[in-house]
């Protein structure tokens, strides 16, 4: 296959073949990763800049590694200390970074939709790691990844979806992204924290925690964010650990098999009991080693694989 | 000088539709003439004749040699002696209204002439159509008093284009706190109140205003929007918004506030209109309280009963407007208020901003879209389409507006001219870079429309004409 997208801006415009191959792609890399020199000459000679306006550790870390492996040069820039905190537009910042040649731009945003915005006004390719609330495609994709290592296919699995839906580019990438490959997906949440219409994206609504991780064969915890309190999505958290918090109890309702996922960083004690978060069904720090490697893919395929090479 | 427009259908709805010819001395109507009586074809200069076409007007001034007019005209009394003061206006296969009023408009001077002057706004309304247009006061400084009442008035007399009638705010800098100086603007020219652009949070307060304004014969417009509501939203609450990651506004947000304010209309008797009504549940109530006798219209914009929430795509901000475009059951409520009589008014709510404020993200882009120059081909679809008849849509664009107004708007004898002369058949693409407005944000950019206005008159001053040479 030949993957012909200039950018990775969210799941919905990936189709199920583009997922599969991105996901064949990963798993090729994480050989790489084990290696004593972890590192190969793909991407010598490309630029990668990492454009994160909101901050991130994790997923920043994650894309640096990546380039780094694949000896692609890498250079990150934040909000502050740029000219945005000057009050340049970001299509004036991207324009001036387009200006220096990078291949790949690497973006967080605050704003949803700003990478679509910026990717139809660059030539580089743009992969979105994230924008306000509506897509993060390479921390689904390595879902994605994960679970289809853990359990050898994605559909026909019950995957159970708990947290702050509305508020979440996780959410809404992992729905669109693993109904696409044939599982269900099953969310829960308080009635606060489910958007209008988000079963359009491919899922049902459980109505309680219980019916939702019963005989689930993956369970997918969101973090909660705190901030969000003042916003009236829920009284305590106190009250959301009681509900909505995944403890032994509610996991022993799901399938013996089951597997555990968060996108990090989580609050142990609220929507995730600690000794969940580290039993052996948590895939939690495998999510974390297959991010570098996915993120991997991604650079190879917009700026070094197929799209460039002639067919075979 | 005199103007005679001939062989237009004349559409003063409730007054009269019928094949006219309409003679303009200075500033009035003089004269509403039969065509065969008053002009007979034959008489006509060959020159004026040829150049008639179905699809544009003719402008013909002192053409009309003097064998032109029979003697019958002439002794008629309406028509002037001497044939270099008359202008003849071919309008035949053109459909002649009572100057078309927009009253909702921002023309944004004083204090942000980067996106549009009172000028260049007055001729945009007169391109579209306008010959009056209301100016809303949130601008910088607000039009909360009457040397800004008075400034706006100023710059609107040197214009050349559209009439300008200065709304005012209901509070001080439109703050919600302290009334505004309402009488005193009145008296300098003012023709309502509204803190448009933001809501009279507090009930109090507009329990006062309107019971005030009660005292002056003049409307109060609501912009109803709850703010708690909408809560950092950018587009309408719904399934489009969710896939998109676009915090949504609620149906509710505005419709809380109709139904407050129509509560205080009843309350106080004051005549409430509600401004850019965009959602179903609003329509209902507005719908119920007119039963109830209680003191309210309303409006509707063109992209309300044109587009839908499901049209706002890859983060386009030239679909960001406030109140958001509204889901398709909202967009058929709107139509339905429309037809029925709900809503009485259509007013563009023209918004215009520069490119830097709308090519941005689109939860950081400015709200608004510009609408002066689209309004009247869009209303027309609905008029093509069936769901209103060209009496009932000059009704909501010329007659009702003025009505809102406290005024008349006829063409009859002796009242002042303005008018509005309308190709209804001419199909073409709308293109922004055509638009006179300082602003091009518009999503309408490429939509093929019919009809649209080839000539606006006030007081008796072409003010735009569509007619090459």
């Amino acid at each position: 296959m030949r993957f012909t997208k200039k950018d990775i801006l969210d799941i919905h415009s990936l189709d199920p073949e583009e997922i599969a191959f991105i996901l064949d792609t990963a798993m090729g890399m994480k050989e790489i990763s084990q290696r004593p020199v972890k590192k190969v000459p793909t991407l010598r000679g490309k630029t990668i800049v990492l454009f994160f306006q909101e901050p991130s550790t994790r997923t920043k870390l994650s894309f640096e590694i990546a380039a780094k492996r694949l000896s692609a040069d890498s250079v990150a820039i934040a909000k502050a200390g740029s000219s945005m905190a000057k009050g340049e537009t970001l299509i004036d910042t991207v324009k001036n970074l387009e200006s220096m040649r990078p291949d790949v731009i690497v973006m967080r945003h605050s704003s949803s939709g700003a990478a679509v915005q910026v990717a139809r006004r660059v030539d580089c390719a743009v992969i979105n790691a994230g924008d306000g609330i509506h897509a993060h495609p390479s921390q689904a994709l390595l879902d994605m990844m994960s679970v289809r290592e853990n359990k050898g296919r994605i559909e026909g699995l019950k995957l159970a979806m708990i947290g702050d839906i509305a508020n979440s580019r996780v959410a809404r990438s992992n729905i669109i992204g693993f109904s696409k490959m044939g599982a269900a997906v099953s969310i829960c949440a308080p009635r606060t924290m489910i958007p209008a219409g988000i079963t359009a994206l491919g899922c049902t609504v459980a109505p309680s925690m219980e019916a939702c991780v019963t005989d689930a064969d993956v369970i997918m915890m969101l973090r909660i964010q705190k901030e969000r309190q003042k916003d009236v999505l829920f009284p305590s958290e106190r009250e959301y650990a009681g509900c909505f918090g995944l403890n032994k109890a509610r996991l022993a309702l799901a399938k013996t098999d089951v597997t555990v996922m968060h996108p990090g960083p989580m609050n142990r004690g609220v929507e995730i009991a600690s000794d969940v978060a580290d039993a052996d069904c948590s895939m939690i720090l495998d999510q974390v080693t297959n991010g570098v490697a996915l993120r991997m893919a991604l650079y190879y395929l917009v700026a070094g694989g197929s799209r460039y090479a002639d067919t075979d | 000088m005199q103007i005679l427009i001939k062989g237009a259908r004349v559409l003063d709805p409730g007054n009269m539709d019928e094949k006219k010819d309409i003679l303009i001395d200075g500033e009035k109507i003089a004269a509403i003439l039969d065509p065969s009586e008053a002009l007979p074809s034959g008489a006509l200069p060959s020159e004026t004749k040829s150049s008639c076409a179905a699809s544009s007007a003719t402008v013909t001034s002192g053409a009309v040699s003097s064998g032109a007019l029979s003697p019958r005209a002439l002794s008629s009394g309406a028509v002037s002696e001497d044939p270099a003061d008359i202008q003849v206006i071919d309008a035949e296969g053109l459909v002649l209204v009572p100057g078309l009023m927009d009253i909702h408009v921002h023309l944004r001077e004083p204090g942000h002439e980067y996106k549009e002057t009172i000028a260049t706004g007055a001729a945009a309304a007169a391109r579209g159509g306008f010959t009056a247009v209301c100016a809303m006061p949130n601008t910088v400084p607000v039009n909360d008093n009457a040397q800004v009442t008075a400034f706006v008035l100023e710059k609107a007399r040197l214009a050349k284009g559209a009439r300008v009638y200065p709304v005012g705010a209901i509070s001080k800098g439109s703050a919600g706190t302290n009334l505004a100086e309402i009488q005193d603007m009145q008296q300098a020219g003012i023709k309502a109140v509204t803190d448009d652009g933001l809501p009279v949070a507090d009930a109090q307060l507009m329990r006062r205003a309107l019971e005030y304004c009660t005292g002056l014969s003049i409307p109060v417009f609501v912009h109803a929007e709850e703010i708690s509501l909408v809560n950092g939203g950018a587009m309408n609450e719904g399934p489009a918004a969710t896939f998109q990651g676009i915090k949504g506004i609620p149906n509710a947000a505005e419709a809380v506030m109709v139904a407050r304010d129509i509560l205080l209309s009843q309350l106080t008797g004051a005549h409430v209109h509600f401004c850019h009504i965009s959602c179903k549940e609003s329509i209902e109530l507005i719908r119920r309280a007119k039963e109830q006798g209680i003191r309210v219209t309303c409006e509707t914009a063109p992209h309300y009963f044109t587009l839908i929430d499901e049209d706002v795509k890859d983060y386009d901000t030239h679909f960001k407007m406030n109140p958001p475009l509204r889901s398709k059951k909202d967009r058929e409520a709107v139509i339905q208020g429309l037809a029925d009589g709900t809503i009485d008014a259509i007013a563009s709510d023209h918004a215009p901003h520069s490119k830097e404020e709308k090519d941005l993200e689109f939860d950081q882009a400015a709200f608004g879209i510009v609408g002066l120059e689209t309004s009247l081909p869009l209303s027309l679809q609905l008029v093509h389409s069936g769901v209103l008849t060209l009496a009932a849509l000059i009704r909501k664009m010329a007659k009702n507006p003025a009505q809102i107004l406290g005024m008349k708007n006829d063409i009859i004898p002796g009242s002042r001219a303005d008018l509005t002369l309308i190709d209804l058949n001419e199909t073409y693409t709308i293109d922004p870079a055509l638009f006179v407005s300082k602003s091009r944000n518009t999503p309408f950019a490429g939509m093929a429309v019919q009809g649209r206005a080839v000539c606006t008159m006030k007081d008796g001053q072409i003010v735009f004409s569509a007619v090459k040479g």
